[in-house]
């Protein structure tokens, strides 16, 4: 599904580097759930951003299924992410001025080419019934700051999913939630993403909620699922 | 661009109060000028429509505007009198015709016009009902001013009095309705027309009193009485109302031709004729002819010249104004940075945040036009009475 190869990454006037010899998550058409963890500043974002194609590598390959982020053009890459990933951030990043329904409706009200115009009532369906699978039902007209914190990471999940992609990137997803919620929210990502055969990446601080994932990244230790990285073959460095 | 617009208006919607401030600035900043040009437009076309009806008026030497001014809206304004007898003298100088205007008191703060009958001729004034004025104390009343004080034929409407405080000065008289003229548009809707002479009376020009040429001592009221002359005390009832029954008793002490009025319309027979009867008053050490058009449109270029300061004043207030909204978007834009990097994170283009921003912009211009052009619309329905309104005694 993904693999990185001699990936070299810079922020312009910085001193944060990022180097990946090889990075492998899913293949042969099997979904896999990968943790990602380290310290601030490790690099554990800058690979998300890399993947999704938000920022783009000095040299190396980002292959995502069949096709080369690191050489799309911009709007290529746009597109890629609308229609490719689906993106849960840590503060849920819900738009305050839009009820639950176009906030989950929000991808294809901001990209063209996923040509809500089209499938306006498809898109509205599949919505709803993301929400009520989330038990969002009775909620749809309520702005998010009517919502709980972990309703409104909830209706953020709901959104990354509704355009049916591949690749879930998930970036802190439960730091902002009690613990409680942290679990129920974790559980219902897996679920949906199981659900859908989509890969996950979750990056996380919290080595609490790391059951249930396939494979852990440690960007601290240099480890992937307690190989060192280099014997591995898989290299990340920062 | 329509799902920009969708979110756009979701946005302005949410922020009400914020969204109605901007609206409201863009609103009234546009407001302004607009409404100023309108009304200007409006006063212009009528003011000098209604000069360019009056070939020309004479009066006293003095200020040519004060005079046109109270020949064609009746402003009493600072217009000196001259004698009834100048009436006849303009058309022994060539006038073909002469209309006297007597426009010094008002009615219930409406002009009171001393004219003859022939004003209404040369205005094309037509009454809707009633007749035109016959006898002493009768009027015949603009429409406009009948539907605002709610009168018609039969009631009446007395003169106001110059000075309250002054006992000596002339009393009210009442007027009598007997007509009420068809719509003109004009300062005309809003005048009281008389008789000049009932304009003497209400002057105290001419007065009725109890007949005190009984032998009788009347109770004390005659102090003295001679072969030709009868001095009577102030308890002498003097009328306040000229009825039938007391019309005879009606009187002017003097001579009428020396009795003042305060303009002449003039109308001369041809082009020619008009500069001829100029050039009669050019050396008149006390008379003026003046062209109305000729003042009107020097008082409006006057009037135009002082708009251009409040038009670039308006364009440094829509400068301001502009900036302050470009202020207002960059702060927005700051404190919506998350916002936009989330929609950019999840595929937006930054055209198409940009798009965001214009659709915003463009709402908010859109709806403060729209209520620009409401509120164009109703002025310019009501502007029409408004500014002939101004343009009389009120």
């Amino acid at each position: 599904m993904i693999e990185i190869e001699q990936l070299h990454f810079r922020y312009p006037r910085s001193d944060f580097h990022l180097q990946i010899e090889h990075l492998s998550v899913g293949s042969d058409g099997q979904a896999e759930k990968v943790a990602v963890v380290g310290p601030s500043g490790s690099g554990k974002t800058t690979l998300l951003n890399l993947i999704a194609g938000i920022v783009t590598p000095e040299s190396g390959t980002i292959r995502v299924g069949d096709q080369n982020v690191d050489t799309m053009s911009d709007a290529q890459r746009r597109d890629f992410r609308s229609a490719k990933i689906g993106m849960v951030f840590q503060r849920f990043e819900l738009v305050e001025y839009l009820n639950v329904l176009d906030n989950i409706l929000l991808p294809f009200a901001i990209n063209d080419s996923l040509g809500l115009e089209s499938q306006n009532q498809n898109a509205a369906q599949l919505a709803k019934k993301l929400a009520d699978s989330v038990g969002l039902q009775s909620k749809l007209r309520r702005r998010p700051n009517q919502l709980s914190q972990g309703e409104q990471q909830r209706v953020a999940i709901c959104r990354a999913l509704v355009t049916n992609p591949q690749l879930i990137l998930a970036d802190e997803p439960t730091g902002n939630l009690d613990p409680k919620n942290k679990r129920l929210i974790l559980d219902l990502i897996f679920q949906q993403s199981e659900a859908r055969n989509q890969t996950l990446i979750v990056v996380t601080h919290d080595t609490g909620i790391l059951d249930g994932f396939d494979r852990v990244i440690d960007f601290d230790q240099f480890y992937v699922d307690g190989t060192r990285l280099q014997t591995a073959g898989d290299e990340v460095s920062s | 661009m329509k799902q920009a617009f969708k979110l756009a208006w979701k946005y302005i919607v949410y922020h009400k109060f914020k969204s109605l401030i901007l609206v409201a600035c863009v609103f009234l900043t546009a407001l302004l000028p607009i409404a100023m040009q309108i009304l200007l437009s409006q006063f212009n076309q009528k003011i000098v429509a209604r000069a360019d009806q009056t070939p020309a008026v004479v009066g006293a030497r003095g200020s040519s505007l004060d005079l046109t001014l109270n020949a064609i809206h009746f402003k009493s304004g600072s217009a000196e009198p001259i004698k009834y007898a100048q009436v006849a003298d303009l058309r022994e100088r060539g006038a073909a015709r002469a209309i006297p205007i007597h426009a010094v008191f008002t009615a219930q703060n409406y002009s009171v016009v001393g004219t003859t009958l022939e004003y209404f001729e040369f205005r094309d004034l037509t009454l809707a009902r009633g007749t035109s004025f016959a006898m002493l104390g009768e009027c015949v009343i603009g429409s406009k001013l009948a539907g605002s004080l709610q009168i018609d034929v039969g009631d009446y409407i007395i003169s106001d009095r110059d000075n309250v405080l002054n006992l000596a000065g002339q009393a009210p008289l009442r007027l009598n309705v007997v007509g009420v003229l068809n719509e003109s548009r004009s300062p005309d809707d809003f005048a009281v027309f008389v008789d000049v002479k009932t304009a003497w009376v209400i002057q105290g020009l001419g007065h009725g009193h109890q007949d005190l040429s009984d032998e009788d001592d009347q109770g004390g009221k005659v102090l003295s009485r001679t072969e030709d002359k009868i001095v009577a005390s102030a308890a002498v009832e003097s009328y306040i109302a000229i009825t039938p029954e007391n019309m005879e008793s009606f009187h002017f002490h003097g001579d009428t031709a020396e009795f003042p009025i305060t303009s002449i319309i003039a109308i001369a027979d041809d082009e020619k004729s008009e500069t001829i009867l100029e050039g009669k008053y050019s050396d008149d050490p006390t008379l003026q002819f003046t062209k109305p058009s000729d003042d009107v449109r020097e008082l409006m270029s006057l009037v135009f010249r002082v708009k251009r300061f409040f038009d670039a004043n308006a364009i440094l207030i829509a400068i301001s104004t502009a900036m302050l909204l470009l202020l207002v978007l960059m702060l927005s834009l700051r404190l919506r940075a998350r916002e936009m990097e989330t929609m950019f994170k999840l595929g937006c283009s930054r055209g198409r945040i940009l798009q965001l921003q214009l659709a915003e912009i463009l709402i908010i211009v859109g709806v403060a036009a729209g209520l620009l052009c409401l509120a164009v619309w109703g002025l310019a329905i009501v502007s029409g009475d408004w500014v002939e309104s101004i343009l009389v005694n009120r």
